[in-house]
């Protein structure tokens, strides 16, 4: 009974599905052994390429099979480099296939299957709603030395912002946190707006991560580099560490994993926004 | 303006990466070819302020971070967390104990 539920759940729980693959029933013990992650699949593919469909999309191949999505559709990115990146994932599985590290594909099986069903409106309100929880926003009255950090580390970014957008935000140390008026949202939503589906799709899974819009912001238009946008998220975190000492088991596990993930997420913006840039610069040469 | 190495760093820091990942024939992959293209691509000649170059620069350094982040996270957790749940011996071991081999344990009072 439990390993047909397990191997139920690793069926969907994968980030794709290839029609014949999905078939394929898992190892019975994977599913007996309690693994971390949804039991791994083979590398059934030796060589991974690109190539351009219909339309100028790229889209992925997999010795001689085109890659899909977990919802079915065909899988297909709107530029080279990105294709690129994703097909390099790919390659980069060993023995297993690993989608815990393919962060990459991941945000693109989201952007393309879309399964929560939202529209731009939607992902933008969400986007926003997490400027009024965001971490650069509350600050600690104890200890001395963490409010010192906070306010040298913080408040240049956030006055970077504030100038960038003309717009007010202010930090508070009070549990309901600052006041954001109202002006300030609509500001980032008419912003906003001139996003594509896709990268609003990373910009939230960035502002996810960092567990903040001004840092997110300040990453996407490259203020902050991805180390230091990370860095500002945990704070509070590094400064215990410095206090109490590194545990490599989980601190620097989580920081890799933000890390990682953080990337991808900046990169699938910038490489989703900027495919007719990318054109123009060719027809230069 | 966030501080960013030098682009040659970048560039040598991805292609090893890569290596990292593909073993010695890396330098036939997509990957490779399309790196070394963009950085020849995007470099200028003097000193002079370029936003492109700026923001395939921060681009590399950006890419540069996830191919790195992934590799430390992934060595980490195949020592970690890769052997999934441990058994009770093996976790109570972790903080120095034994479990008790009978029933009962040693000085257990009757």
């Amino acid at each position: 009974m439990f390993r047909s539920v397990a191997r139920l759940q690793s069926q969907f729980g994968n980030a794709f599905t290839i029609s014949k693959v999905c078939q394929r029933s898992q190892h019975p013990r994977s599913a007996l052994k309690y693994s971390t992650a949804a039991a791994e699949r083979k590398r059934f593919y030796q060589d991974v390429s690109i190539s351009q469909g219909e339309g100028g999309v790229y889209e992925i191949n997999l010795d001689r099979r085109k890659l899909k999505t977990p919802g079915g559709k065909l899988f297909t990115v709107p530029n080279e480099a990105l294709a690129i990146a994703v097909a390099t994932e790919w390659d980069a599985q060993r023995d297993t296939l690993k989608f815990y590290t393919m962060h990459l594909t991941t945000l693109c099986n989201t952007a393309l299957d879309n399964p929560t069903q939202r529209n731009s409106d939607q992902m933008i309100n969400a986007a926003l709603k997490f400027l009024e929880t965001d971490t650069v926003c509350y600050r600690v009255d104890e200890p001395h030395g963490l409010v010192e950090l906070q306010k040298n580390e913080w408040d240049p970014v956030l006055h970077w912002i504030e100038n960038r957008y003309n717009v007010t935000i202010g930090s508070s140390s009070s549990i309901l946190g600052p006041e954001i008026p109202e002006a300030t949202k609509d500001t980032f939503r008419q912003h906003l707006n001139s996003y594509t589906f896709w990268s609003l799709t990373g910009l939230e899974y960035v502002i996810t991560q960092l567990k903040s819009v001004v840092l997110s912001m300040g990453l996407i238009d490259r203020q902050l580099c991805v180390e230091r946008a990370v860095l500002l998220s945990r704070l509070e975190e590094e400064y215990q560490i410095r206090r109490w000492g590194n545990v490599e088991w989980a601190h620097d596990y989580d920081m890799y994993e933000l890390r990682a993930r953080t990337a991808a997420g900046a990169l699938f913006v910038h490489l989703s926004s900027e495919s007719s840039t990318v054109k123009r610069k060719l027809l230069q040469d | 303006m966030a501080t960013l190495s030098a682009p040659l760093r970048v560039c040598r820091g991805i292609l090893k990466e890569l290596r990292a990942q593909q073993g010695p024939t890396y330098r036939q992959s997509l990957a490779y070819t399309y790196v070394m293209d963009q950085f020849r691509k995007n470099k200028v000649t003097g000193e002079r302020y370029c936003r492109a170059q700026q923001e395939a620069h921060h681009a590399s350094q950006t890419y540069l971070c996830l191919l790195e982040s992934t590799r430390y996270h992934l060595a980490l957790h195949n020592l970690y967390h890769g052997t999934g749940e441990r058994s009770p011996e093996e976790v109570a071991g972790l903080v120095g104990l034994r479990l008790p081999t009978q029933p009962g344990g040693k000085g257990w009072e009757k």
